[in-house]
């Protein structure tokens, strides 16, 4: 299974803050750890919301807002995306997540969906045949 | 929190922990039967205590501690009775002796060296192939019987009892808890590759059962390489395997039918290619180095693999490269299978005459005798030089060979395709190839 670890963001990390040297070491090691114990797919770190934006989509309209944005816990700081056997392995993990300046914070798991969790949804593979045909189409007009 | 909660939380604290656990344990106790009982002894008292107590701060920490425990209580009562023999007048032995002062020092040195060990004793040439798989996955997988049981579709018993023998074998062997050096380690190495590939196989295209896939068998064999990868950065061929495990995956959404049939390479959907574990295999495969000093079998399917995985689109394959990794790999490795898929790339890159070149030169090999992919890929070259009649009696041949229906279904539709008398041939209807060019590969997809 594939889950989603989001990091939240922090006051700090909304204000830009770099984390301390401490933070940094330890993190390091933990990343170290996942992949050595070959779970880490993929990872990474984001920037403040100050250089993001969103995109709000209302009928056909779509009305973009520049960041910040002000609910900060609600945002998210970084994320990694973990193989691992269930949720409980996901869980046992991010309580391994290194906190050494104590700071306030949240880390979500969220699982990935699978194909298999699109079966229950195209049980007759009606959905999957749709898109095979579709690609036929356009390859036959590329040919 | 329920208790089955909390069991389900201890499950997955042992998967974390329990390979380094019995590889700690077992460097200590020089037995990797022993050290897994110690370690399952620990994870019982796990289960009693935690869902009264709650799960520990530091899990592996208390597994680790109370394995010692009763590692120390073990040779306590193992002391006091040499102490006994003594009194008798039996020596004590001086390595005994030294076992128990710093056995914490003992424990907290390097766990990746220990990890190495554990994965050359459970992939040791003293086992059967069998006993391998099974022991692998259960001490460095941590995966338990009834799920080894359950992925290889065989009673939970006959895991059991295959683990409990090769624990023996080892023991009797005195198979020393060690990591190989010298010349012997790259025979030792490539055990343990086959192992894992072996375990990945068996889920990419599983021999037995129903199901075309056992995913999760992939998943594990990925896991225990990526592992494997950490712990032997400079081996070249880990990281070869790794790639074409991770490019290999990276088409399991897409080399599954609607109803369950294979599909195969060219003919994939690639937008259903998992684009992470293709950049993943590309990474894996750049570490192993530059491929022109002596590339082993690993890195060069790896590099085959990836020049499929590179093409956007199946017209964009790079064929003269794959002939040219075909050729490399069919001498570091010959085998008629290579030389077959040798003969494949061939065709699609100067043509299918060359390709049948290769083909003839096979017919004779006594070990693709009963190999239906042969004459169904002799009758794919001779279809497209337009020798239709012989075409059709290779379908119909290979059609013979095959114990799969739905391959069947497909090879008997490209011999009535041939045209001429059909009478071997039921109707093709609907299974008909749309690109008849495309089916008769032995690459896998």
């Amino acid at each position: 299974m594939r889950f989603m670890i989001l990091i939240k963001a922090t006051r700090d990390s909304e204000a830009g803050v770099m984390p301390g040297e401490k933070l940094l070491t330890e993190m390091m090691k933990f990343n170290e750890e996942l992949v050595k114990a070959g779970i880490l797919l993929a990872g990474e770190g984001l920037h403040p919301s100050t250089k993001g934006a969103r995109v709000r989509f209302s009928g056909n309209k779509r009305t973009v807002i520049d960041g910040p944005f002000a609910e900060t816990k609600e945002l998210i700081a970084g994320f990694w995306l973990w193989q691992v056997k269930s949720k409980e392995e996901a869980i046992e993990w991010v309580k391994r997540v290194p906190n050494p300046e104590g700071t306030e914070s949240e880390i979500e798991i969220r699982q990935v969906f699978s194909p298999e969790d699109f079966a229950a949804s195209d049980p007759s593979g009606e959905v999957r045949k749709k898109e095979e045909e579709l690609r036929a189409i356009s390859e036959s007009r590329r040919n | 929190m329920t208790a089955s909660d909390t069991h389900r939380a201890i499950h997955a604290v042992w998967r974390i922990e329990s390979a380094r656990l019995i590889a700690g344990l077992a460097r200590m106790v020089r037995d990797v039967g022993l050290a897994e009982e110690l370690a399952q002894d620990a994870l019982v008292i796990a289960l009693e205590k935690w869902p009264r107590t709650g799960v520990p701060d530091n899990p592996g920490a208390w597994l680790m501690a109370t394995a010692k425990h009763r590692a120390i209580d073990q040779m306590r009562r193992g002391k006091q009775l040499e102490r006994k023999h003594e009194e008798l007048g039996h020596e004590m032995e001086a390595r005994q002796d030294a076992a128990t002062p710093d056995l914490d020092a003992m424990i907290d040195e390097d766990v990746g060296d220990d990890l190495l060990r554990l994965i050359f004793t459970a992939c040791h040439p003293v086992l059967s192939t069998e006993a391998r798989v099974a022991l692998t996955l259960r001490l460095l997988g941590g995966l338990t019987t009834e799920e080894i049981a359950r992925a290889y579709l065989v009673p939970e018993p006959t895991v059991a009892q295959r683990i409990v023998r090769a624990k023996r074998t080892l023991a009797e062997a005195k198979v020393p808890y060690e990591v190989p050096r010298g010349p012997e380690l790259a025979e030792r190495l490539s055990s343990v590759l086959q192992v894992i590939y072996l375990i990945f196989n068996e889920g990419y295209s599983a021999t037995a059962g129903g199901d075309w896939m056992r995913p999760e068998l992939c998943q594990d064999a990925l896991r225990l390489g990526r592992i494997l990868a950490e712990l032997v950065p400079q081996e070249p061929e880990v990281h070869g395997l790794v790639a074409l495990m991770e490019i290999q995956a990276s088409r399991a959404r897409a080399r599954v039918g609607p109803s369950g049939e294979p599909i195969l390479l060219l003919d994939q959907n690639r937008g259903l290619w998992d684009q992470l574990l293709i950049r993943r295999g590309l990474t894996a495969l750049e570490r192993a180095g530059k491929p022109g000093a002596a590339p082993g079998p690993y890195v060069l399917q790896g590099a085959i693999a990836a020049c499929h995985a590179r093409a956007r689109t199946p017209e964009e394959t790079d064929w003269q490269r794959i002939a040219e990794l075909y050729g490399v790999l069919a001498r570091v490795s010959p085998s008629p299978v290579v030389e077959l898929n040798r003969a494949v790339a061939v065709s699609m890159a100067s043509g299918p005459e060359k390709g049948l070149e290769i083909v003839d030169s096979l017919t004779s090999e006594p070990s693709l005798a009963g190999y239906h992919l042969l004459p169904s890929v002799r009758g794919d070259f001779l279809f497209k030089l337009g020798r239709l009649g012989e075409a059709r009696a290779e379908f119909e041949r290979a059609a013979s060979l095959t114990r799969n229906v739905r391959e069947r279904d497909l090879l008997l539709g490209r011999a009535a395709a041939c045209g001429g008398d059909a009478a071997l041939a039921p109707a093709p209807a609907a299974k008909a190839p749309a690109s008849p060019g495309r089916k008769a590969r032995p690459r896998r997809s």
